[in-house]
């Protein structure tokens, strides 16, 4: 668990959902999640972790959105209920 | 003339409906001064000819990369825009619609992948959509082509809505209330192709797919290749075209410096196809017989991959890895199509984000990915005297792959940027598309191979009859010889290779070398120099200052790596 009872997406397990509550990045980072629909409040469930250090699958509006690790470890989400 | 203008997300049949409403008469501009490309075309509105232009796939108006850029600045010449939607996914697409209501400029909105909804249990409330949006929009099927009548008709009532400026949070709260009231979805099962879908980024699941998907890919290419080789062109220049050769030689007397250049060395009743080296012959036997056949098979494999939407997964299965080597994940691309041929490989760098990152792929490319034209070759003369000779170029050219990368690395300034893309879901190809995009690759190589393959026999031959090769040979002796172990007359298919690389390893079958030798020719070919047509692409994308830099570390990486494989072979 992060510091405020959080987790980051690279934390987070496969199958979890959640609600993304903060991006903490630069504007040229969170502008580019942002594009892809990545913000503050969007309902995300995660599908997968690559092996060492490998990007995050997350699902959002039924589209599937890789991450880089680094990035993905910037993402802070409010767990929801398992599924 | 009217500019319509087609903007929208990347991934959501924006070309396709491009294609649909100008037929095929279009032409692929840069935008000034930068490497980004757009389509142009015609189409006929109320009998009046209208200017139509493919602007590239966009997000939002707040660029965050060059193309959105020039995506901004070209909505400033356009007089209609049309904005072409994911009927599948309004969430992500509405933003790009609300912040072009905010503009000056009339609005016509296509519902794109309409007949997706239907499949995927999404209903949306279209009336309740043009009545919040303000402008119309029209159900399409780009694809079969469905609604792009009804489309046309409607682009004269496109409505300029010149919607209150917002900012972020607000147009992301009010696509949140339109969503709620247009849209529903069913809950429904996951299908095979979802579960599929998932299986293929994870882990375990996703390395296995990942084996199964490139072992297969290599399978089918082989076999393919081969079976076209075996059965259609080799019996067609063995039995139809050989004894035309024979006939031709004895009316131009058997030998002599014109009978070489255009049927090559002849001896006795056979012709050796591979080492006669006549315009006729050989500049015939080694494009289509040897290389195209690799080429339809390598292009259509890797097309299917494209079209079933697995490459962005292969990206995210070896983004770790390619963190080694300074890339992430994305840079699989460029280097599965430089399989094919350096030159789209390169072009194909600019889907990177950084100058740093397009220089590691370009040069990776060039040095360590073998192109189809040359890896036939392979097949075809180092593969006569056993596998285990072709496994050892492709092994040499994987670790040096590998070690230039990661000297590359940790040699330039600056880090690898992180992967961030959209995994479009697994889509059954169509065939038309396939066999299209798979007949436009082979022309391609046809138009550019064979002209520079007979042109350089023409000019090898007369070179070789003025005796100036004997001279090069001479100087380059040490170097050839001693470092790299090959007979002194290799040279100069070492230097044909900034030609062709399938010729240049071809001029070697004469020579007799030994298997050794021939896996070190292979090698250095392969790494030295680009081809000539990689060489122009590496200096528009590059500039001249990274050609150079790229063009030393290839030569001397080259000599090093021959050297070497002189040493312990």
């Amino acid at each position: 668990m992060g510091s405020n009872g959080l987790v980051n997406l690279a934390q987070m397990n496969s199958g979890q959902n959640g609600i993304v509550v903060e991006i903490q990045g630069g504007f040229g980072m969170t502008d580019r999640l942002n594009a892809l629909g990545i913000i503050t409040g969007k309902k995300i469930s995660k599908i997968s972790s690559m092996v060492g250090r490998g990007p995050v699958t997350i699902e959002l509006d039924r589209v599937q959105i890789a991450i880089g690790f680094n990035m993905a470890k910037r993402i802070l989400v409010e767990m929801g209920p398992k599924q | 003339m009217k500019k319509i203008l087609l903007v929208g997300n990347p991934n959501v049949g924006k070309s396709a409906l491009f294609s649909r409403l100008t037929g095929v008469r279009t032409t692929v501009s840069n935008y000034t001064g930068t490497t980004i490309s757009y389509t142009k075309g015609f189409m006929k509105l109320g009998g009046e000819k209208v200017e139509v232009i493919d602007v590239p796939g966009t997000y939002t108006l707040e660029p965050t990369s060059e193309a959105e850029r020039i995506a901004l600045k070209m909505l400033d010449d356009g007089d209609i825009v049309i904005n072409v939607v994911n009927a599948t996914n309004l969430e992500r697409s509405l933003y790009l619609t609300l912040q072009l209501l905010e503009r000056q400029i009339p609005v016509i909105i296509a519902l794109n992948l309409w007949d997706d909804t239907k499949h995927r249990g999404i209903h949306v409330d279209l009336k309740k959509l043009i009545e919040l949006l303000g402008v119309p929009a029209i159900p399409t099927v780009a694809l079969t082509g469905e609604g792009i009548k009804d489309l046309v008709e409607n682009i004269p009532k496109a409505l300029s809505k010149k919607a209150p400026q917002r900012n972020r949070d607000e147009r992301w709260t009010e696509i949140g209330s339109i969503i709620e009231q247009v849209q529903h979805i069913d809950h429904r099962h996951h299908t095979l192709l979802e579960r599929l879908q998932d299986a293929s980024v994870k882990p375990l699941t996703g390395g296995i797919i990942g084996i199964i998907v490139l072992a297969g890919a290599f399978f089918v290419i082989r076999f393919i290749g081969e079976n076209i080789i075996n059965y259609i062109f080799d019996p067609l220049f063995n039995r139809l075209w050989a004894p035309v050769i024979l006939k031709l030689s004895s009316i131009l007397g058997g030998s002599g410096v014109l009978h070489d250049i255009v049927v090559g060395k002849i001896s006795g009743s056979e012709v050796n196809f591979v080492e006669s080296f006549g315009i006729l012959s050989s500049g015939f036997y080694v494009p289509l017989a040897m290389v195209l056949p690799y080429i339809i098979s390598f292009y259509f494999v890797l097309g299917l991959l494209e079209d079933i939407g697995y490459l962005p997964r292969l990206a995210v299965l070896m983004d770790s890895s390619m963190h080694w080597l300074g890339l992430h994940g994305y840079a699989i691309i460029p280097t599965l199509l430089g399989l094919g041929c350096n030159v789209p490989a390169i072009l194909s760098t600019r889907i990177l984000e950084s100058k740093r990152e397009r220089f590691i792929a370009s040069t990776l490319v060039s040095i360590a990915v073998p192109c189809a034209a040359l890896q036939a070759m392979v097949f075809g003369l180092v593969g006569k005297h056993g596998g285990q000779y072709v496994a050892m170029v492709y092994g040499t050219l994987f670790i040096v792959w590998v070690l230039m990368g990661i000297i590359l690395n940790h040699s330039l300034k600056g880090f690898s940027p992180e992967l961030l893309i959209e995994i479009p879901p697994y889509r059954l190809p169509l065939w038309s598309t396939v066999l299209q995009k798979l007949w436009m690759r082979i022309h391609g190589f046809l138009a550019e191979a064979i002209p520079i393959i007979l042109g350089a026999i023409l000019v090898i031959n007369i070179l070789y009859s003025l005796g100036i090769f004997d001279a090069i040979v001479n100087i380059t002796a040490p170097v050839v010889t001693g470092v790299l172990g090959l007979p002194k007359e290799a040279v100069t298919s070492l230097i044909l290779g900034f030609l062709r690389k399938d010729v240049a390893l071809g001029m070697l079958a004469p020579l007799a070398l030994a298997p050794k030798q021939l896996v070190i020719a292979s090698v250095v070919l392969a790494m030295s120099f680009p081809c000539i047509a990689t060489f122009v692409v590496l200096l528009r994308e590059l500039g001249v200052s990274g050609l150079l830099k790229s063009t030393g570390i290839m030569i001397s990486s080259a000599l090093i790596v021959g050297g070497v494989l002189n040493l312990i072979l």
